[in-house]
């Protein structure tokens, strides 16, 4: 039987080598992040100087997918405005729920790699972790969906 | 696979080859008999039992009866009244604390409870003790999982009101001495409740024998349909009991100012209550008794000792618990290095391997014993040595998949 596609390559290397796993020094935005069922348990600390998000990094345990969507989150959102950061969260959130275009698929870049994780419910929570810290981090509470 | 196998699993029509169902102490698959014996209820003698005068009423209320009397026999009690149908293990452990516990336990008594408890098992001792002033304590186990009843010796006192204790840990699987246990307890004037959820299912539990005060079970774990539960209880005990759930059926006569109840077991059985489920969990018992316990016992444990062998030669493994396959009852809950227990159940589920990750709802003892998630796999008589052979190939892949090498 073929083994679901979710752990690829690119998804294990941001686990097991992860660029942004490391503490920041600077760091003027620090918010834990914690999925209390599982144990996911992230740390984002963010450099933010002038609505532009210079640096960031995380540190925390959980399963390879809480701790390598954090990596691609941030390899994402260095660089970019927190108005572009904020955008990006959501188009992530989308995809989740299965709610996202073709073209904005392709925005999110390796992120998009976590799509079928919407086909397990157990496991969006552990790809949102990351993206949901980071958005209450700018404000924007994070609202569980009852269905 | 040999012929008895390939009948065995005739029997269970939901298994098949495309994967190897590995989480049968959450639930068990059910047998056709099963099956057949609640269809068969549903379309000849459906009707609202104990009240009804007519014909299908009576017919409904002795299959209701009779599957009591089985429960009875199989678990050994003295009286048939001792047999309280519930929901489930959970609704049997919250009727006595809500009833018994808020009755008889008194603020400056003590409650213990033992660490290897399943959340149902703990958090209505919580509560008991929160709402009388009571005294929680709780029995430790060691790293292994062991209890011994010295460790109960050296923690009871005369105001212990009640002990609380699992026969088999759904995360370790050992069995705890509860004949022991239960003669310390009455030495100290307390009651025990067992929590047999996982030992009733897959070893001879002889209530009379242990000499326990409540026992309680699902019978779902044990092939039964989802919805009915047992509570035994001391009659003496049940009797002095006030009412859990009020309403029809456990009445005997009702005024505008009051009630008098029903006589045991019905006084507990608020409702209309679920005599499909009970049937059942009748057809359930005659199931097991037909292939016997024995070989229930000989299978899961040779099963057990093929898995924990082959798992103890994959690198970064470990199984959590005793070093004897016989002291697990088909439960093996183990660690991979660097794996979450999410990513190892994700992974060996592609790969049709169905097993358990997390904490199990037994949160206090696993961060007792220091491992806070992990990964279950628990089998069952229906299990066969392809399930493990599945489960093993799977197991070797989890790092490497995870990125991790080897």
């Amino acid at each position: 039987m073929e083994n679901k596609t979710i752990y690829t390559e690119i998804i294990t290397d941001h686990n097991v080598d992860p660029y942004h796993k490391h503490e920041l020094e600077g760091a003027n935005l620090i918010l834990e992040g914690v999925n209390p069922s599982c144990g996911d348990d992230i740390t984002l600390s963010l450099k933010v100087e002038d609505d532009v998000v210079v640096d960031g990094a995380y540190q925390g345990v959980g399963c390879a997918i809480s701790q390598a969507s954090a990596d691609i989150m941030l390899d994402l959102v260095i660089g970019k405005t927190k108005e572009q950061a904020l955008r990006l969260s959501e188009l992530f959130l989308n995809m989740i729920r299965s709610e996202i275009t073709d073209d904005e698929l392709e925005e999110l870049e390796e992120a998009g790699l976590l799509k079928d994780i919407a086909h397990n419910p157990s496991r969006t929570k552990c790809a949102v972790l990351g993206w949901r810290t980071l958005r209450e981090m700018f404000g924007v509470e994070f609202e569980y969906e009852e269905e | 696979m040999n012929d008895y196998e390939l009948n065995l699993r005739k029997d269970f029509p939901i298994l098949n080859d495309d994967y190897a169902y590995l989480d049968n102490a959450a639930t068990s698959q059910k047998p056709l008999s099963v099956i057949n014996a609640v269809e068969e209820y549903y379309r000849t003698s459906n009707a609202n039992p104990l009240r009804g005068i007519y014909d299908l009423s009576v017919s409904a209320t002795e299959k209701y009866e009779s599957a009591r009397l089985s429960v009875k026999k199989f678990i050994n009690a003295s009286k048939k009244a001792e047999i309280v149908f519930t929901r489930n293990a959970t609704e049997s452990v919250n009727l006595v604390a809500y009833s018994y516990g808020m009755s008889f336990i008194n603020e400056g008594d003590e409650i213990i409870v033992s660490i290897l408890e399943h959340h149902s098992n703990m958090l209505p001792w919580q509560n008991v003790a929160k709402a009388k002033n009571a005294t929680l304590k709780y029995l430790y186990c060691d790293e292994n999982g062991v209890i011994n009843p010295s460790d109960l010796e050296e923690l009871i006192t005369d105001k212990t009101a009640l002990v609380a204790i699992t026969q088999v840990s759904n995360v370790i699987g050992r069995t705890n001495d509860i004949k022991a246990f239960a003669k310390i307890a009455h030495e100290h004037g307390a009651v025990i409740l067992c929590d047999g959820a996982q030992s009733v299912p897959h070893m001879k539990v002889d209530v009379t024998d242990l000499d326990v005060d409540f026992l309680a079970f699902s019978g779902h774990k044990m092939l039964a349909p989802m919805g009915i539960g047992v509570l035994y209880g001391k009659s003496e005990l049940l009797k002095k009991m006030p009412p859990f759930l009020y309403g029809g059926e456990m009445i005997e006569s009702v005024t505008v100012d009051g009630a008098t109840f029903a006589r045991i077991p019905t006084k507990f059985e608020a409702g209309t209550v679920n005599v499909g489920g009970a049937v059942g969990l009748e057809a359930a018992i005659n199931y097991i008794n037909n292939i016997t316990m024995d070989e229930i016992v000989k299978r899961e444990n040779e099963l057990t000792e093929y898995a924990i062998n082959q798992m103890r030669d994959i690198n970064h493994l470990t199984v959590i618990g005793s070093d004897d396959p016989y002291n697990h009852h088909g439960i093996i809950t183990f660690d991979i290095d660097d794996c979450h227990p999410h990513d190892v159940a994700d992974i060996l589920g592609g790969l049709g391997v169905d097993v358990r990750a997390g904490h199990h709802c037994a949160q206090p003892l696993l961060k007792h014993i220091g491992h806070p998630v992990t990964t279950r796999a628990s089998i069952a008589f229906y299990n066969v040595r392809e399930d493990i052979d599945r489960f093993i190939d799977a197991l070797k892949g989890v790092r490497r998949t995870l990125g991790y090498g080897e």
